[in-house]
């Protein structure tokens, strides 16, 4: 084989590793070099720490290779003395069984430590569905899992090579075939069915009467809210109206775009249901409630709703967390660039009349600036949204 | 060249004509190679060699995500200006996750697996002297590298390689102006992988072809192992779903580079409105996942094949179901191309469609559910030989299930409401694809790299390489869907600026260094392998007392495969332990006329003549009985 001889040449070996030496040579010259002209803007490594991993490393590869060696002996000598020499089918029977039971045991510490560590209770009415739907679908997943792995790993224990058995010849049982084709599939009928008409009632996303209208409009990265002013309605947007004191680019050529309100915390009056009407600007991103078991994606070009009602005031959500810090948010969830990690926003869940103090506290979003965009003559206008606010009031 | 001669002259004509005389040189022997069996080791060292590079980033980001406010000047050393100051970019990060998640799932579980065992088995299992097309086969090889090539190019470029996530959603992948990433790092990424898919379907036409028209005598399409079945649905979803994703990327291109809309609406960047109207963003996502749905059961059904096969010749039993795990390859086949919309439950799809999409998806636990039992059964009272391939086949068995069963809660449109896009996700698809994929690969190459180098590969470091990688693949996974139920979304660059998520800042150092366990003992597989390649132990003819036919064939490789005429199959490739054999296994090239006193009415069902001859055996057999 011309590609072993190849390797086994022993000058294009020597030549290889002087090319080695010296182009690792040049290139620590050239980083040194690089580092000394940038200055001190590039940290400088430490090259004893790295050193000591790697040396790390190369010890416990030594290890292996003298435990790796002196097995060998060992089953060398036992085959010496005339006797089999070490069994590793049993080995490796043993290795599973108590991997089984360790990992039995992982899993158990993982759900009661890590489980704990999880959401707390749905903050919506929705969210409570889905949660029962959760618990439901764990309880059976986890018994099958359960059965399965210790089933898998028993087998493998029990099953262990022996040179006195033969295995039992059994190609196929239709019987039992049948049996785990018909259950599997009736038990996932039963969560389809449940799955899709819960999936249903929460995507009925139909205005009913008295539905709070909230725009949530994502954009690299940051989050705008909009509320309706006293009419209860948002006005129309269209993105080539966008300026730079019109941030989402309301119409307002619309009356209804008039008392629009611009926010900066997401205030959510309890029990009573909210549309959220989501959109983005320039690239996808997810409006992700994770509390509320809310999440649609923001998406430019196409306007989603999700419709819920929040149930948990964030007051007594802080004192049943026993955390006086706690806070609802939203999150981005789908990738959006480099700043997607840090795209929040808070939202308070309070009473009718704390939202009502709220709300007449915002701004509206035909701010004075864009009047003057917008080349609005009136000059009583401020005197408009003052009234506006007194309204809100009443 | 001589692989053409082995197509042009035919099996006859073959044998006369000879190999000898023809002159291979180096480079028609390992580069330009038309010989499957080199093909699908350059394939195999390809593709290990692109896991180990998707593996290091793998553990940059992991070291971001552990120690998110200390600085490790030796990155900047390393990547210069994308990790400045000792830390990785924001940007950069999510470079790392994306060309992490293309190597993964398309370069190494895409064509490493399918490429390296549907080169190798195909012709070897079911006794063809070559592909169909050699030729083809080898170009699908060179595009394949090429395709890497510029994949790992990305790197080199001023502004980095793509970062939009592997799935690359436009309008962030479709406009340069939304992150560094989606300059030519992302036109270097379409680039390759429309060669990418080239390579693919170059591969795939060969592999149906070769299976539906060049099997030996006897080889009817029920006497095929499971991995040719595997490899063979494969291959059919890879040519009816790959082209798919070529138009989505055409179009990608032309609404990145000739001003074209098919993606973008309504598009606000920096405060200026884009002339873009009219498109739907979601649109690509349907193309995407038209593709990428059945992309997850082209990296899955290759390592169910493998596994299938090493886990019968392993216990010692035939596989229990042989006709009941085909027909669920099949059902997977036929229902993976009708769920693509369970990726998309949240993304503004009519939520009608995904119910019924959920309904399609929940469907699609059966045949998997079916496999499981069937694999738990042929365990079941086996003589269980623990080879370092039987390992991996168990561990590749264990993900399935520990993975699978998640897959459960994210089907079901309700739940995936809270899940979608956090690290549940994560989690439910590194055990299911990702691990047990890899574990399937590495089966596969532990048991047939007897087959490839015609040398064994030491067991001991085997052990420690599945075990070291196996516990090391739970620890990193398992936590990880408990932070997904805490809400937490996936490819964050750092968990310090949410209160709510600093607490599972002390399991994220956890996972990594889990995470940097499992792959340092890939240097004991590295090791292991090359060791192997150049010293290891010679190997015998058939080293596991294999069935099938490539252990039929010499250990030294020739072209065409057998030295004389292709052997003849009488019998499916799992009778091991059957009741009365004088072994404990019978390949498919014994007649059953050589085993009279093993046979089974139930192995003449469509052969009376035979069934006859078995009665009158079993007759003389208790007379003679009876007479002692």
């Amino acid at each position: 084989m011309a590609f072993k001889k190849l390797i086994n040449s022993k000058f294009i070996l020597s030549f290889f590793a002087a090319f080695m030496l010296l182009g690792t040579n040049l290139l620590m010259a050239q980083t040194a070099a690089a580092a000394a002209g940038t200055g001190d803007e590039a940290p400088q490594v430490d090259w004893t720490g790295v050193a000591y991993y790697v040396l790390l490393f190369f010890l416990v590869c030594l290890g292996v290779a003298v435990i790796g060696k002196i097995l060998k002996i060992y089953d060398l000598s036992l085959k010496i003395q005339g006797k089999k020499g070490l069994k590793w089918n049993n080995v490796m029977g043993v290795i599973c069984l108590v991997f089984l039971l360790a990992g039995l045991y992982g899993a158990y510490w993982s759900f009661t430590v890590q489980g704990s560590m999880t959401l707390p209770e749905a903050a919506s009415i929705h969210g409570v569905k889905v949660d029962e739907m959760f618990t439901v679908t764990t309880v059976l997943t986890m018994f099958v899992f359960f059965v399965t792995q210790i089933l898998l790993f028993g087998f493998l224990f029990q099953y262990r090579h022996s040179d006195k058995r033969r295995a039992h010849f059994l190609p196929h049982d239709n019987t039992i075939e049948k049996i785990w084709t018909i259950v599997p599939a009736i038990v996932l009928t039963v969560l389809v069915v449940f799955g899709f008409f819960t999936w249903q009632s929460i995507m009925d996303t139909h205005q009913v009467k008295g539905d709070l209208n909230v725009d949530i409009t994502g954009h690299q990265f940051a989050w705008e809210l909009r509320y309706p002013g006293k009419d209860g309605k948002l006005g129309p947007k269209n993105f080539k109206l966008v300026t730079g004191s019109n941030k989402l680019g309301v119409d307002f050529k619309k009356k209804s775009s008039f008392d629009d309100l611009s926010a900066d915390t997401m205030y959510l009056p309890v029990n009573k249901p909210v549309r959220l009407n989501i959109e983005a600007q320039d690239v996808i991103h997810s409006v992700y409630m994770p509390h509320f078991r809310v999440q649609l994606n923001a998406v430019p070009g196409l306007p989603t709703v999700f419709r819920f009602t929040p149930t948990i005031t964030t007051a007594k959500m802080r004192t049943d967390l026993n955390d006086p810090t706690f806070e609802y948010l939203v999150y981005c969830n789908k990738i959006c660039g480099g700043g997607h990690y840090n795209m929040q926003k808070i939202v308070r869940v309070v009473s009718e009349a704390e939202y009502q103090t709220w709300l007449s506290h915002q701004k509206p979003y035909l701010s004075d600036a864009l009047k003057k965009e917008l080349h609005f003559a009136d000059a009583e206008s401020p005197k408009t949204v003052s009234q506006n606010r007194l309204a809100l009031n009443n | 060249m001589s692989t053409l001669a082995v197509h042009d002259h035919g099996v006859a004509h073959h044998d006369e004509h000879g190999h000898e005389h023809h002159k291979e040189t180096f480079v028609s022997k390992y580069i330009f190679s038309m010989d499957h069996k080199m093909i699908a080791k350059q394939f195999l060292i390809t593709g290990i060699t692109m896991a180990v590079i998707a593996m290091i980033l793998s553990i940059l980001f992991r070291i971001q995500l552990a120690y998110p406010d200390k600085t490790f000047p030796l990155l900047t050393t390393l990547l210069g200006h994308f990790a400045p100051n000792g830390r990785i970019s924001t940007e950069f990060y999510l470079s790392l996750v994306t060309i992490h998640g293309t190597i993964m799932v398309f370069f190494v579980l895409t064509a490493g697996l399918s490429g390296t065992f549907a080169n190798l088995l195909i012709p070897l299992q079911i006794g063809a002297r070559d592909m169909a097309s050699p030729f083809m086969n080898m170009l699908s090889y060179w595009f394949f590298f090429m395709a890497s090539v510029v994949m790992l190019s990305s790197f080199f470029v001023q502004k980095g390689p793509a970062s939009g996530g592997w799935t690359i959603y436009p309008p962030l992948s479709a406009l340069p102006k939304a992150m560094p990433g989606s300059g030519e790092g992302m036109t270097l990424w379409l680039i390759s992988m429309v060669m990418f898919v080239a390579s693919s379907l170059m591969g795939g036409i060969n592999y149906v072809s070769t299976v539906l028209n060049m099997r030996t005598k006897g080889m009817d399409l029920w006497k095929m192992p499971l991995t040719i079945w595997a490899l063979f649905l494969t291959a059919i979803l890879g040519i009816l779903a790959f082209p798919v994703l070529v138009a989505g990327v055409v179009l990608l291109i032309f609404d990145r580079s000739f001003g074209t809309s098919f993606y973008l609406s309504d598009i606000v960047l920096n405060g200026v409105a884009q002339p873009y109207e009219g498109g739907s963003p979601i649109l690509f996502q349907h193309l995407f996942w038209f593709l990428g749905h059945p992309e997850v059961y082209i990296v899955i059904m290759p390592a169910m094949g493998i596994s299938s096969e090493v886990m019968s010749v392993n216990s010692r039993k035939p596989i229990f179901g042989y006709h009941a795990m085909v027909y669920s390859l099949i059902g997977i086949t036929v229902l993976s191309f009708i769920v693509w919309g369970h990726h998309m439950f949240v993304t503004g799809m009519n939520p009608f469609l995904g119910g019924v999409f959920m309904i399609t998806t929940l469907i699609i636990a059966v045949p998997s559910a079916v496999k499981t039992f069937n694999w738990l059964a042929t365990l079941w009272r086996g003589n269980i030989r623990f080879t370092p391939a039987m390992l991996f086949a168990i561990g590749m068995v264990s993900f399935f299930i520990s993975g699978g069963l998640t897959g459960i809660f994210l089907g079901n449109a309700a739940l995936d409401i809270n899940l979608h896009d956090t690290y549940f996700v994560v989690a439910h698809f590194h055990l299911v694809m990702g691990s047990a994929a890899i574990f399937g690969m590495l089966a596969g190459v532990y048991h047939w790299f007897p087959k490839m180098f015609g040398k064994l590969m030491d067991e001991k470091l085997g052990y420690l390489h599945f075990w070291l990688t196996f516990i090391g693949a739970y620890l990193v996974f398992f936590p990880m869907h408990f932070m997904g139920l805490d809400g937490v979304p996936r490819r964050y660059y750092a968990f310090t600026e949410f209160a709510s998520m600093q607490k599972w800042l002390t399991i994220n150092t956890f996972i990594t260094w889990a995470a940097i366990m499992a792959a340092l003992a890939q240097v004991a597989f590295l090791y292991n392998f090359i060791t192997s390649i150049f010293a290891g132990k010679k190997t015998t003819q058939n080293p596991w007392e294999s069935n099938t036919l490539e252990w039929t064939t010499p250990v030294e490789h020739l072209h065409g495969n057998w030295p004389g005429e292709i052997p003849t199959v009488y019998r499916w490739p799992y009778d091991y332990s059957k009741p009365g054999a004088e072994e404990d296994f019978i390949p498919q090239t014994v007649p059953f006329s050589q085993t009279m006193s093993s046979n089974l009415p139930h192995d003449f069902e469509d052969n009376p003549a035979g069934l006859e001859a078995l009665n009158k055996f079993n007759t003389t057999l208790k007379a003679e009985e009876k007479v002692k």
